[in-house]
């Protein structure tokens, strides 16, 4: 499996993606759907915010806080974890292994090819949010654009390879479900996907700072909704990427030593 | 004919709980993240209340018994009643419903009582658990018409969730591809943690007539509180009653448009 040989397939790859999320777009809808926890901690937050601003925070920020946190969940979304437990446990991993492309390559292609149908969504609750709170609700200068592209990437990345990580751990053990159940726990609660990561009291905030769940939802929807200045901006880019790096290693490790392991079971 | 069914309850229940005995290692790893779960459930509200005293006239105890009973309920749903009816999906999409229909029973029963997940009785205590807990912070102790009309209501309340249940899963018969229709279940299930109050407009009014929430998580707090005016406590019995017949309804016209999937 070259590099040149996984460039050329990576376009037909993409293509399938696309026309997976076409196909099942009902299914992509519910979804959709099941992802509006943000509006519901919006409603929350914003009447919290009613009385006096919280924090930093008034009720038109929480309001374009939880728009942006809604926007960053649809497009960071990644399924592998899942989609490799249910493989291994019925044996269909080994009609992936025998294509001359690493599996992984087209879970991440799935995930991707659902991007462009999830934009349909997506670009109305921006427009809508640019409307009703004011330009500030998207990225005001060009490097701003830059960098919550990056970021956006970046939140993918990490939350696509801990699923890959999480899933091949299911070649370890029997599944590994909840393992990614109690991923998600964390996740909800350190992500800045309720509320923002600084409205977290001050100790558990140089905590959060290094975990990589914010890098997950709080930086790109920060990012989005210009929070940070230039140098700030980078600073945490910068410790996102740190994490998206080591956790390449980890879950390539993971998922090489496990492939030895796989015995694919049924048939 | 209802003893037979009662009887035909205590075999189903039977049979779930030897499958439950069958994986005791289950039952310590769920318990400990379904606790895991309870706990990160409890974070936002002490987020929130960090920065004020009381929200939407909910004060920190008083909020703590509206999640006490989102966990009770939530025991509840995903003890009782979702792994039964997710069964059901299993069942159309493969065709194999024609073996349950085909018993001399009433097939809605059969399905809803297929399995239940006993270690889900975790969340129930850790339910409990947030009453102490919250009424140990307002200062005094629940009255005692307050305890049973929150009783009165746990049984509306689970009977509504019940009757949801139904809705979605004759929703299973017509558009077949639904196994997230849990997982949306579920998420939209998660409003129910907040006091109803806290929801305004659109929201409320969809929280309160289209998707009960308020009416199962809110109502039994205020009854415990002893805040709930009576004409609530009618309106939710009668409007849950409607609701199960509704849904009752429903599931008989669908099961109608079943048309087996095999052959």
């Amino acid at each position: 499996m070259s590099a040149r040989s996984t460039l050329r397939a990576l376009p037909t790859l993409l293509r399938i993606g696309v026309s997976e999320a076409v196909a099942y777009r009902a299914e992509m809808f519910v979804w959709v759907l099941s992802t509006t926890m943000p509006l519901i901690m919006m409603a929350l937050w914003t009447a919290v915010a009613r009385e006096a601003p919280v924090g930093p925070y008034g009720s038109q920020d929480f309001v374009r806080y939880f728009l942006a946190a809604f926007v960053v969940r649809q497009l960071t979304g990644a399924w592998a974890a899942w989609m490799i437990n249910y493989e291994v446990r019925q044996g269909t991993l080994a009609m992936r292994l025998l294509r001359p492309i690493s599996p992984l390559w087209s879970y991440a292609a799935e995930n991707i090819g659902a991007m462009p149908m999830r934009l349909f969504v997506v670009v109305p609750v921006a427009i809508f949010a640019v409307s009703t709170v004011g330009w500030k609700s998207v990225p005001e200068t060009a490097w701003g654009w830059v960098f919550f592209l990056v970021s956006l990437f970046g939140a993918w990345l990490i939350t696509f390879l801990v699923n890959v990580a999480i899933g091949t751990l299911s070649l370890y053990m029997e599944s590994s479900t909840k393992l990614m159940d109690v991923w998600l726990a964390l996740f909800f609660v350190c992500s800045g996907y309720l509320y923002p990561v600084d409205l977290f009291p001050p100790v558990w905030r140089t905590l959060i700072d290094w975990l990589p769940f914010r890098y997950q939802i709080g930086l790109p929807v920060e990012l989005m909704t210009n929070a940070h200045g230039f140098g700030d901006a980078l600073a945490l880019l910068g410790r996102q990427w740190l994490w998206v790096g080591l956790l390449l290693v980890i879950s390539l490790g993971l998922w090489n030593r496990g492939l030895k392991r796989f015995a694919a079971f049924g048939g | 004919m209802l003893r037979r069914y009662l009887r035909l309850l205590g075999v189903q229940l039977r049979a779930s709980s030897l499958l439950a005995m069958q994986y005791r290692g289950d039952f310590v790893i769920e318990g400990i993240i379904s606790l895991f779960w309870t706990a990160t459930a409890l974070a936002p509200l002490f987020v929130v209340y960090r920065e004020r005293e009381s929200i939407a006239g909910w004060s920190f105890g008083e909020a703590l018994l509206v999640i006490g009973w989102f966990t009770l309920l939530q025991g509840i749903l995903e003890g009782a009643i979702n792994p039964s009816l997710t069964g059901v999906v299993e069942h159309i999409r493969k065709g194999t419903l024609d073996f349950v229909l085909l018993k001399p029973a009433d097939a809605q029963f059969l399905v809803s009582t297929a399995r239940f997940l006993p270690w889900r009785s975790i969340n129930v205590l850790a339910g409990l658990g947030l009453f102490v807990y919250g009424f140990h912070l307002i200062g005094r102790a629940p009255s005692l018409v307050g305890v049973l009309a929150s009783l009165v209501l746990l049984g509306t309340s689970v009977l509504l969730l019940y009757s949801l249940w139904i809705l979605t899963v004759a929703a299973a018969f017509y558009v077949v591809k639904v196994d997230n229709l849990t997982y949306f279940f579920t998420s939209i299930f998660d409003a129910a943690r907040w006091p109803a109050s806290v929801f305004r407009g659109v929201l409320a009014f969809v929280f309160t007539f289209v998707i009960p929430l308020a009416v199962m998580t809110t109502f039994p707090a205020e009854a415990m509180l002893g805040r709930l005016p009576w004409t609530s406590l009618v309106w939710a019995v009668v409007g849950s009653l409607l609701f199960a017949f509704l849904s009752r309804r429903v599931w008989l016209h669908s099961i109608g448009h079943y048309t087996s999937a095999s052959s």
